[in-house]
């Protein structure tokens, strides 16, 4: 299965979470702080909302919680 | 319009479905997440793994509606929740329902724990679980609770280098405590597995991390034990001190706590009759207890008070065992002082712990600091504030999870 | 034995907080009663709308005032306050209110209060999540938005405040739960909501309000966005009633409102009430749907028959005064209300005339009826 994260294509194994793949990306930094502090998933259990990204457009969807799916799109804050 | 609506699948809530629609109820079964299993029997690749695969297929073969990645967000009136799932929102109508909703890590703030790579231990666990590549990767595990043993097996199964295991009780409050597990056979066949897989691994007692380090992510976490401090280099810390279950559901529906979590009688039944409780919610308690908890639920839901009553027995010898457990990895005073008042506590809105203690209490600081206002609506900052300060949560209102405003204005 | 002050108000709400720093600042010896926290009662619950608003002659002289007073600090205003000069959109969403737009400018023009007229397109320009085939609106450039608690903390920075609740209040001073009496020159009830358990028999009633903020969604909204049907809404004395209110905060999130309803005494979130005002909000803005909320919560205006605030002394005990009943409004009004407290006390010309709001006026409307 194929997504992309900021624009790079990665491939995942089928019910891979989101989360997974943008740590297949390379990506740690997930979601910029209110101040401006490099964060990424703690819970991995859709408590926390660190892992918070943009997917297809949408903002602030816990990418721990959210299933691939194929040609998703995936943006996370730099 | 269901007999039953449980939430949660995890073990308590599987049992309860299972044993509820073997009585005879129509039911439905609610989870978060997108697969059953809960936190223990978590899975990756999209399909319920281990113990969860048979009890959600019988489950589904008993008729239980299952919905996956569906959060219930709120109670709009008595015999009704809101539940939202990706695609949309629905209204579940219920004549009885139970709460089997967990519990989840608790967090204690210390400099440089906001850091990524910095996890929970069930965190990375989970991360894992769905998928996350730890192989070749150093690792220090570390908090507190049975749960950083099962943590660091399951890495070092899946390839991760577990660099040790930081405790903070001390080994003689363990003994005390029989956390030798002498007294339960299944448990000590359990301890003698894990410890297997564990070989070769440094247990540390009375060792917690002091800091974590790195410039945008994490790379080494500094530890003490006694007097002496070092410096580990590794690419995760899973780190969590115990858990705590979630109660924001149980709160809002109106139900009475006990000191460990939603009251119950011996039926499950919280203070609010028709609603039930059972696993984690009603206290942190293992496995064992969820399972039969849960079968208690969901039997005495469904009538079936004999068979239910037939369960008191085994349930009375797991919450034994679980109160050992709770009093053996109680959380030492030294850990009030690990974090800074410059280290954050609340992490959605970066209120940094100083700005937070000259306050009264919880809605204090809320009002004044923002502290707990953020998304998580106080779900990591909370139990470290109980930690550190004293204060309880205080009033839950809808939506218990953050929701679309499109689901909280349906007709 | 007791303390002595020269002003002892109850109550630590903004109106309260506003009373007391201008009580402080003409040198008078100050100390506030609040058994919670600082703003935590209405203060906590409102919007932070600073706005003009023109029901009566005396509402307008009241929310100008006060506006004034708030554009003077905007600059010494602590960043937790979270001042956002983003001015406000009175949304037309047809001709018979884009006439009411019209209306409103003529007068705005009339009192020196700037003001803007924008036809359809430019107002889906300045506000594009807006739904099409909106008439148009009035843009009112300097009305501004604050976060409430923090305002009133803020005010009451270098003022002694006590932590418990006045149990009793006369001219002579407050009684507080734990005994101690506070004797003062002058004592003001400045509690809002609950003022007639401390002074019985003045006719304020609790309006109910509910309100929602969403996650960040920095831009979504950038003025604040009023239906002009809110003025049928707050105008009906009895009927609950919901109308179009999105206002953006500093943090980038959106704060939702509002719905008015008489006779409902609980605090608790009442879904039927929440859900009906969140479907107007999206009649307005359909995208809205989509955005997460984080939070709801509801509050109590203090509401009096006329629709103005009680601000003065009280004919049968003129030792005590009243700051209370401001209804939807007394986050902008704080500011006036304290002015005037201030300038009755010390016997200053007031900076409006005090008239209107007088407590007096209660008695003499019943005499008159
Ligand atoms: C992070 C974590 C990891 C763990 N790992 C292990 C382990 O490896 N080994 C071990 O022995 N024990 C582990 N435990 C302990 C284990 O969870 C318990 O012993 C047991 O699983 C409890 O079962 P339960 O059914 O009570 O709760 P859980 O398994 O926690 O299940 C509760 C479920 O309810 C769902 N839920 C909660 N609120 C809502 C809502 N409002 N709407 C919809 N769904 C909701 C949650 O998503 C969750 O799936 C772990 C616990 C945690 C918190
Ligand atoms: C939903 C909603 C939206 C609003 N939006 C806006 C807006 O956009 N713009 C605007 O200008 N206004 C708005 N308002 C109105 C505004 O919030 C109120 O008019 C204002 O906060 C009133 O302040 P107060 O100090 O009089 O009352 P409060 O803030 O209620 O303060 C009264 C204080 O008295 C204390 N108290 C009570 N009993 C006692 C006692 N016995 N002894 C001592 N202390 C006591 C309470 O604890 C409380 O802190 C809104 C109100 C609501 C409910
Ligand atoms: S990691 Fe905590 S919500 Fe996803």
């Amino acid at each position: 299965m194929k997504v992309s994260v900021n624009g790079r294509e990665v491939t995942v194994a089928a019910g891979s979470m989101v989360s997974t793949a943008v740590a297949a990306a390379g990506v740690s930094l997930y979601r910029r702080s209110v101040t401006g502090e490099p964060r990424g998933p703690v819970c991995g259990m859709g408590i926390c909302f660190e892992c918070r990204v943009r997917i297809d457009g949408r903002e602030h969807c816990r990418s721990c919680q959210i299933p691939c799916v194929d040609g998703m799109e995936v943006r996370t804050d730099v | 319009m269901f007999d039953v609506v449980v939430v949660g699948a995890g073990p308590a809530g599987l049992a309860a479905a299972c044993r509820a629609a073997e009585s005879g109820a129509r039911v439905a079964l609610v989870d978060d997440n997108p697969v059953a299993g809960g936190q223990i029997w978590r899975a990756g690749g999209g399909r319920p793994a281990g113990p969860a695969a048979a009890w959600i297929r019988r489950a589904e073969r008993n008729g239980v509606e299952w919905l996956a990645g569906a959060r219930v967000f709120a109670v709009p009136e008595p015999g009704k929740l809101t539940i939202e799932q990706f695609a949309g929102d629905r209204e579940l109508g219920y004549e009885k329902l139970i709460l089997a909703t967990g519990a989840r890590e608790r967090f204690l703030p210390f400099p440089g724990w906001t850091l990524p790579n910095v996890m929970g231990a069930g965190g990375l666990q989970a991360l894992a679980k769905s998928g996350l590549d730890v192989a070749g990767k150093p690792v220090v595990v570390a908090g507190s609770g049975p749960l950083l043993l099962a943590v660091a097996k399951y890495l070092r199964a899946r390839g991760a280098r577990v660099l040790l295991i930081a405790e903070q009780a001390d080994q003689a409050a363990l003994l005390r405590f029989g956390v030798g597990l002498v007294a339960y056979p299944g448990k000590l066949a359990q301890a003698v597995q894990l410890r297997a897989g564990l070989f070769g691994i440094p247990y540390l007692t009375g060792c917690w991390p002091v800091e974590a380090r790195g410039p945008e992510k994490l790379e080494s976490v500094m530890l003490r034990r006694g007097r002496k401090t070092w410096t580990e280099r590794c690419d995760y810390l899973a780190c969590g001190f115990g858990l705590a279950p979630n109660l924001e559901l149980a709160a809002l529906l109106g139900c009475r706590m006990s000191a460990t979590g939603v009251a119950v009688d011996e039926l499950q039944q919280t203070s609010v009759a028709g609603v039930y409780s059972a696993g984690e919610a009603t206290g942190i308690g293992g496995l064992d207890l969820a399972l039969t908890e849960g079968e208690i639920a969901g039997f005495a839901a469904a009538g079936k008070t004999r068979e239910a009553r037939a369960r008191f027995g085994a349930r009375e010898r797991h919450r034994r065992f679980a109160g050992g457990l709770e009093r053996a990895f109680a959380l030492r005073e030294e850990l009030k002082h690990l974090a800074q008042d410059d280290t954050l506590l609340c992490r959605c809105e970066d209120v940094p712990l100083g700005r937070v203690r000259g306050c009264m209490g919880w809605r204090e600081a809320k009002l004044h600091t923002r502290c707990g206002m953020g998304p998580c609506q106080g779900r990591v900052c909370g139990g470290a504030v109980e930690f550190l300060l004293g204060w309880k949560a205080e009033s839950v209102r809808p939506p218990v999870f953050p929701a679309r405003i499109g689901s909280l204005s349906r007709d | 034995m007791g303390e002595s002050f020269d002003v002892a108000i109850a109550g630590g709400g903004i109106v309260g907080a506003a009373c007391a720093e201008e009580c402080r600042a003409a040198g008078l010896k100050v100390v506030v009663v609040e058994p919670g926290p600082v703003g935590g009662g209405a203060t906590a619950a409102g919007m932070g709308h600073i706005v003009v608003m023109d029901d009566s002659p005396a509402q307008i002289a009241l929310t100008r005032c006060s506006r004034d007073l708030w554009l003077a600090r905007r600059n010494s205003l602590p960043a937790n306050v979270e001042y956002l000069p983003c001015g406000t959109l009175w949304v037309a969403a047809d001709q018979e209110e884009l006439a009411e737009v019209h209306r409103k400018k003529a007068l705005y023009d009339g009192i020196g209060v700037r003001a803007e007229v924008l036809d359809a397109r430019s107002l889906a320009e300045a506000e594009p999540h807006l739904r099409s085939g909106l008439a148009g609106a009035l843009l009112v450039p300097d009305d501004s938005v604050v976060y409430p608690p923090c305002a009133a903390r803020h005010m009451l920075r270098d003022i002694e405040v006590r932590r418990e609740a006045a149990v009793q209040l006369s001219g002579q001073g407050i009684r507080l739960r734990d005994g101690t009496f506070l004797a003062a020159g002058i004592t003001v009830n400045a509690t809002g909501a609950w003022a007639p358990e401390l002074t019985p028999g003045i006719e304020v009633r609790k309006r109910k309000g509910h309100l929602a903020i969403t996650d960040r969604y920095p831009g979504f909204v950038t003025h604040v966005l009023v239906e002009l049907g809110y003025l049928k809404s707050a105008h009906s004395t009895t009927a609950d009633s919901v109308a179009f209110n999105a206002q953006p905060r500093r943090t980038g999130q959106v704060l939702l409102g509002s719905s008015r309803q008489f006779g409902s005494e609980t605090a608790a979130i009442e879904s039927h009430m929440l859900a009906r005002m969140l479907r107007r909000v999206r009649e307005y803005m359909p995208e809205i749907s989509e955005l997460t909320a984080i939070r709801t919560w509801t509050g109590f205006r203090a509401a009096t028959p006329d629709k103005l605030p009680l601000i003065g002394p009280v004919p049968a005990d003129p030792r005590l005064y009243l700051a209370t009943g401001h209804e939807g409004l007394g986050i902008t009004t704080s500011l006036a209300t304290g002015r005037l407290v201030a300038d009755l006390i010390v016997g200053r010309t007031p900076v409006i005339p005090a008239e209107p709001y007088l407590p007096g006026r209660q008695a003499e409307a019943h005499h008159e009826g």
